[in-house]
């Protein structure tokens, strides 16, 4: 069976035009906040911090903050691209086009992502206003960004057909993926953490993130970079699946 | 005969919850006809149409579409089918023209202003064409889902309550658009409300009920079987009963002798043939009257007896 790449154009581009139409929302707000954060922990409160595993606390939360965005605006692009159009009916169109689980992914999820790598590219030229910070090894960073974002693009899908409703769609990022992100070693290394909460944190997935992209960054981590690689991996094979059983059975999205 | 189309076997829909909205379901559509889907709320047109465009999961039965089976081939398939659907669901911040460019991409053409540009002319929907759906009124949104329809050339067109909530005038308009889309041969399958749509355009007519076809047939056929005729005439003096020579036509004596009442014909002119005679008859028989009421039965008279009778007999 073929992949019908006209089709994938279509949604990609349209996906990406619906984040320019609402450029405010989808691109400056988030910058904005990370700006903010940049501003007050990292020029602020940064300079009264020691420095991290001997990086300066301004430079050492940049991959936290960066993560921080990437996660959320991720999931909720993802998950409102897909969720929209079931919630105003428009859905009848992709159920009724000649187009798969591939195209459909490729074009909603890739244009999630995309959007995500443009804000990453921003955040980071944004945030070389307010910290000095330099990139040990730029190629996996932009390697383990695209993997982060594409991995939580497809979550932000699985939400947008699992939702069925405003709320539960916002249930997710802000109650689980916030804090996670939060307590996952944002702003702090978990090394500084007294046991038990420092093993406690260990069972915090966003933890693994936040450790793989600073260690792109500066060369060293919470954890193995390649725990933190196999663990995005294997989360990205995971949603992968869920989405082609999503597909394949048609829940939430044929009657 | 016209080649098939489209054609359903045994199409059986059981929803979670019990309700059975298609219940072995056989159709064949033929190549270039309009083909009117009549039948009450919930009689399962919408899932019919849902079934066979990738909306609904059949629950048995299969369906092919141009010789190709939808369940194995439906990509091939669904590439030529058109859904307009019931509902105005439309990207209400979308403008026009790329909504319209937006659902041929979406079937896997290429960009195609030009054929963009032609199919909002025809649609009245060019000087338009920058404005935000949401700027739109009802009518003109329907034309819209119209258009998106008709982006990609669909050689079937699904055309599920087209005129719903539009005024007068626009259905009008859409009636000649879709017999202008009859003329380049696309095949048309409508369900409507408004059984007046079915008698302009259909040419066949098929009745669903409780998730049941009841009956097929061509319109004129159908007309031609199940129409009546009926004529009221009021008489200037009561009759005690009726003259010998009308006794053979189906008439009754009414109102006490004043009125006679005709009920017969076939929907082919019999009827009216029929009211000739017996006010003929009545004029030599010296039966004074002073007026005649005649009414020929509409498709809808058609489908409201055969949806009553049905139900009758299955109470």
């Amino acid at each position: 069976m073929g992949f019908n790449f006209q089709s994938t154009w279509a949604i990609y581009t349209r996906e990406l035009m619906r984040a320019l139409r609402t450029a405010f929302q989808s691109i400056l707000a988030p910058v904005l906040t990370t700006s903010l954060y940049f501003i007050v922990f990292g020029a602020a409160i940064g300079g009264r911090m020691p420095d991290l595993g001997g990086v300066d606390y301004g430079a050492f939360i940049v991959p936290g903050l960066l993560l921080l965005t990437l996660l959320s605006e991720s999931t909720s692009n993802a998950s409102f691209g897909i969720y929209m159009p079931r919630f105003t009916g428009t859905i009848y169109e992709l159920l009724s086009a000649p187009v798969g689980v591939a195209e459909t992914l490729v074009g909603f999820v890739g244009a999630a992502a995309t959007k995500s790598l443009i804000l990453a590219a921003i955040i980071l030229t944004t945030a070389t206003l307010f910290v000095d910070y330099s990139i040990a090894h730029p190629f996996l960073a932009v390697g383990y960004i695209m993997l982060v974002a594409a991995s939580f693009s497809l979550f932000g899908f699985i939400l947008g057909i699992w939702a069925d409703s405003f709320e539960k769609l916002g249930i997710i990022p802000q109650l689980i993926l916030l804090p996670l992100t939060f307590l996952g070693g944002t702003f702090y290394s978990i090394d500084m953490l007294p046991d038990p909460w420092r093993t406690a944190a260990l069972f915090n997935p966003i933890v693994y993130l936040v450790s793989g992209l600073r260690w792109t960054f500066y060369g060293s981590a919470d954890v193995n970079i390649w725990v933190s690689f196999g663990l995005t991996v294997g989360f990205l094979a995971v949603c992968v699946g869920i989405i082609a059983f999503i597909f394949k059975t048609g829940w939430r999205l044929r009657a | 005969m016209s080649e098939t189309i489209l054609e359903i076997e045994g199409l059986t829909k059981t929803y979670p919850g019990g309700l059975k909205a298609l219940d072995n379901v056989d159709l064949s559509i033929r190549k270039g006809e309009i083909f009117a889907l009549l039948g009450p709320n919930g009689a399962g047109k919408t899932t019919l149409i849902g079934a066979v465009c990738g909306l609904v999961r059949p629950s048995a039965g299969t369906m092919r579409v141009f010789g190709e089976d939808l369940a194995t081939n439906w990509r091939a398939a669904r590439a030529r089918i058109g859904l307009v659907p019931q509902e105005l669901s439309t990207d209400m911040f979308e403008q026009v023209d790329r909504a319209v460019a937006y659902s041929r991409g979406l079937f896997g053409l290429r960009s195609d202003p030009a054929r963009i540009e032609e199919i909002l002319r025809s649609l009245s929907l060019w000087d338009k064409r920058k404005e935000q759906i949401r700027a739109l009124s009802g009518g003109m949104k329907r034309r819209v889902l119209i258009a998106k329809a008709l982006a990609h050339e669909p050689d079937l067109l699904f055309l599920d309550e087209p005129t719903a909530g539009v005024d007068v005038e626009l259905r009008r308009d859409m009636w000649k658009l879709i017999g202008a889309m009859r003329e380049r041969g696309v095949t048309i399958i409508l369900t409507t409300h408004y059984i007046e749509e079915a008698e302009e355009m259909a040419d066949r007519v098929g009745v669903i009920r409780q998730g049941r076809i009841l009956m097929v047939d061509d319109k004129s056929a159908l007309m031609s079987r199940l129409g009546r005729t009926e004529a009221i005439i009021s008489l200037v003096e009561p009759l005690a009963e009726l003259p010998a020579s009308v006794a053979a036509l189906p008439v009754t004596l009414t109102q006490d002798g004043r009125q006679i009442c005709y009920r017969g014909g076939d929907g082919s002119g019999k009827g009216k043939a029929e009211v000739a005679a017996l006010t003929k008859a009545l004029t030599h028989a010296g039966i004074d009257f002073d007026g005649i009421d005649i009414h020929e039965s509409s498709l809808e008279d058609i489908f409201v007896d055969l949806v009553e009778e049905r139900e009758a007999g299955a109470a």
